[in-house]
């Protein structure tokens, strides 16, 4: 590792959702400049974690987080953090694809409207267009940017919701599941986009498949019932895990 | 029993169960027919007024006017032995008792209306010619063929005489039926003949506007903070708990509300639209919050969530997202609350706007009637008039109540979204 600095460090974190506990004592390091890919059967509470770095389990009213998270250093579990500022610098593109029932240009628009990240209409034009070129549905939309997302079919807003997320040039990217509803093709180029965007920001990748971890992760962590079983560097990972559990599981003995 | 039985079974069942639906859809259609038929029937007579051609002579000198009067002019001046003198001109009468017959062929307003001819006319004075004065309310029930004139003349209120000229008249062709404009611009009257919803289309106007403009702007702050805002604990599940039993509470006690509080301890104007536009409001508050918390509850989390996620604030995902998709289903939400506030009564009863209102309410701080209670008021009234007149304000009213609900069906058909 070259560029071994943390970006994102949880300790002890805990999170329940009402009585139940969905994340146990999670202490996860996750690298600047890279793809840290984090798999677990279902349920494990791999959603939840990502949820927590952009602090977007405060919209559920059951939902209890305690430990520490830190960016760049900085504690963001506690009340005195800006949570707009936050989300600003850290993207998220959600497990189901969720558009806005608006246009396919003002679903990427929206975002650097409201931060004002571009004085003009031209400006705004160029970052739509490039944002939807990195998610590779530019050109499948070109013609119709005026129609609504909704219209569109789930990879592609799935892809629409990528654009949307690297709009305004986030630090972190969050994905949960970003490729489960797209074909091989999108798939290679969301993985691209990935390789391309890990060269400036740090991306968290949630993903079901081994082979998708293994291309675009530099290191893989694995949940099983709300605990972190293990984290490595994705080569260590696959090829020799200190963890039985791991072992099983990413040879599809269990999941 | 055999598999082939059973399935006969249940394809009697099915056939059964769609026989019923039917007939139920049948029947409800039957009575609504039935309903709509006979306020039809009774109430289109009201929408046609009998008038009698009269000529009138309107000599300056007769009249004692200057030759080029301004409207106060003849606004002050006598018509009263015009009116009387070409009102007698009409039919050959002898005797006190037979002239007064012959006037009262005619609505006691001929004088006013004949001085309205003029004012409008002005080019007719010195001048003879033809008005159409409006008939009185039995030569109109007469003409429209509802008055019983087989009756032996001491039990009925057209003398012989009387019909002796009508008849006359219906030869001479000085009897016309035309459309009754005084249906929509007059205010109540004594006289059926005169007697026009105006003044109560006016006050449910003015009312419906107050009550628009009080409960959807509070209906809806209140509906986005608690749907929204709100946190959910104790507070906030009682207050939700007690919308829905003011929602609950039927209308007469709001009446009693704005009788006891806005005339007895604000004293307020007692009749006006004002006051049954708060009451009105009160009523209608939380019958509008409810299916705009509906609405708002059905727009998805998730596209609250995509809103936050890209750094929007609270307020910038409720407002730019969040409201505009539950518009469509607050404002059917609204209008059909107002619909309800404009069919409303007994709070109205209540607060006075039974009264007996002659002039039109020039705003919402004159008394007025309005027009269910006009319902109410001209279905006391025994004369023939009154009864076609109550039918016609219920078409008016129902018109009104469809049209609102029409187009509460169409925002919320036209607007209505899916989301993936
Ligand atoms: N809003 C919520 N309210 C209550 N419990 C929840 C909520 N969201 C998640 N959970 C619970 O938390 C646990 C972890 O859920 P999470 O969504 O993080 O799993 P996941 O690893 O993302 O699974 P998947 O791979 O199926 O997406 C689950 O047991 C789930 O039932
Ligand atoms: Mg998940």
């Amino acid at each position: 590792m070259t560029n071994n600095k943390v970006k994102i460090k949880t300790e002890k974190l805990d999170v329940f959702y009402g009585q139940k506990q969905a994340l146990k004592n999670v202490n996860l390091e996750i690298f600047n400049r890279e793809v840290t890919a984090l798999i677990g059967p279902s349920g494990c509470g791999k959603s939840t974690y990502i949820r927590c770095i952009n602090r977007m389990n405060d919209v559920i009213e059951t939902c209890k987080i305690s430990g520490s998270i830190k960016i760049d250093g900085q504690e963001i579990n506690n009340k005195q953090i800006d949570v707009v500022r936050l989300r600003e610098r850290i993207g998220m593109v959600f497990q189901k694809p969720n558009p806005f029932p608006k246009s396919i240009y003002d679903n990427v628009a929206y975002g650097p409207q409201i931060h004002g990240l571009a004085d003009h209409k031209d400006k705004l034009d160029q970052i739509v267009q490039t944002s939807l070129k990195k998610s590779a549905l530019w050109e499948e939309v070109k013609d119709r940017l005026d129609e609504p997302g909704t219209s569109l079919s789930g990879g592609q807003q799935q892809r629409l919701c990528i654009a949307r997320a690297i709009s305004v040039n986030p630090e972190v990217i969050l994905m949960d599941e970003p490729c489960s509803a797209l074909d091989p093709i999108a798939t290679a180029k969301i993985e691209e986009l990935m390789e391309e965007l890990k060269k400036t920001f740090t991306i968290v990748i949630v993903t079901h498949s081994m082979a998708q971890a293994v291309r675009v992760s530099q290191r893989t962590g694995f949940f099983h019932l709300g605990n972190l079983i293990e984290v490595d560097t994705t080569d260590k990972m696959f090829k020799n895990p200190n963890n039985k559990m791991t072992q099983d599981y990413i040879t599809g003995r269990f999941g | 029993m055999s598999k082939e039985e059973l399935l006969k079974k249940r394809y009697r069942a099915e056939k059964r169960f769609k026989f019923y639906g039917l007939t139920s859809v049948i029947l409800a259609i039957l009575f609504v027919l039935f309903l709509v038929n006979v306020i039809f029937s009774k109430g289109k007579g009201a929408f046609s007024r009998t008038t009698i051609s009269v000529e009138v002579d309107f000599n300056t000198e007769k009249l004692e006017i200057k030759n080029n009067p301004t409207n106060e002019e003849i606004q002050d001046t006598d018509f009263y032995d015009l009116s009387i003198e070409s009102l007698l001109n009409v039919y050959k009468t002898k005797g006190l008792k037979e002239e007064k017959d012959l006037i009262r062929i005619f609505s006691p307003d001929y004088e006013f209306e004949i001085k309205n001819f003029i004012i409008e006319n002005k080019g007719f004075l010195n001048k003879t010619t033809i008005i159409e004065l409006t008939a009185s309310d039995d030569i109109d029930q007469l003409n429209k063929g509802n008055y019983p004139r087989h009756l032996p003349e001491e039990r009925r209120r057209i003398s012989d005489f009387q019909l002796l000229i009508y008849d006359k008249l219906v030869e001479d062709n000085k009897i016309q039926k035309t459309f009754n404009t005084f249906l929509f611009t007059n205010g109540d009257s004594r006289d059926p003949e005169l007697a026009g919803v105006g003044g109560s289309l006016l006050g449910s106007f003015f009312t419906i506007i107050v009550t628009l403009l009080l409960s959807f702007p509070i209906a809806i702050l209140a509906s986005i903070y608690l749907e929204e805002f709100a946190p959910k604990n104790r507070i906030t599940d009682f207050i939700e708990i007690n919308i829905n039993n003011l929602a609950a509470v039927p209308s007469i006690v709001f009446g009693l509300l704005g009788l006891g509080i806005l005339l007895g301890t604000f004293d307020f104007p007692r009749s006006t639209p004002l006051v049954a536009g708060i009451t009105l409001a009160l009523m209608t508050l939380p019958r509008i919050i409810i299916p705009c918390r509906a609405s708002l509850k059905a727009v998805p989390p998730s596209i609250r969530e995509g809103a936050l996620a890209v750094g929007a604030s609270k307020v910038q995902s409720v407002t730019h997202h969040v409201v505009p998709l539950a518009i469509p289903g607050t404002l059917s939400g609204t209008i059909i609350g107002l619909a309800q506030a404009l069919g409303e009564t007994a709070p109205l009863i209540l607060i006075g706007m039974v009264a007996f209102v002659v002039d039109l309410p020039s705003s919402p701080v004159d008394p007025s009637a309005s027009l269910p209670v006009q319902v109410y008021l001209w279905s006391e009234q025994a004369e023939r008039g009154f009864v076609e007149k109550t039918s016609a304000t219920i078409m008016i009213l129902l018109t009104f109540l469809i049209t609102m609900n029409a187009f509460a069906v169409y925002l919320r058909q036209k607007f209505e979204r899916r989301w993936s």
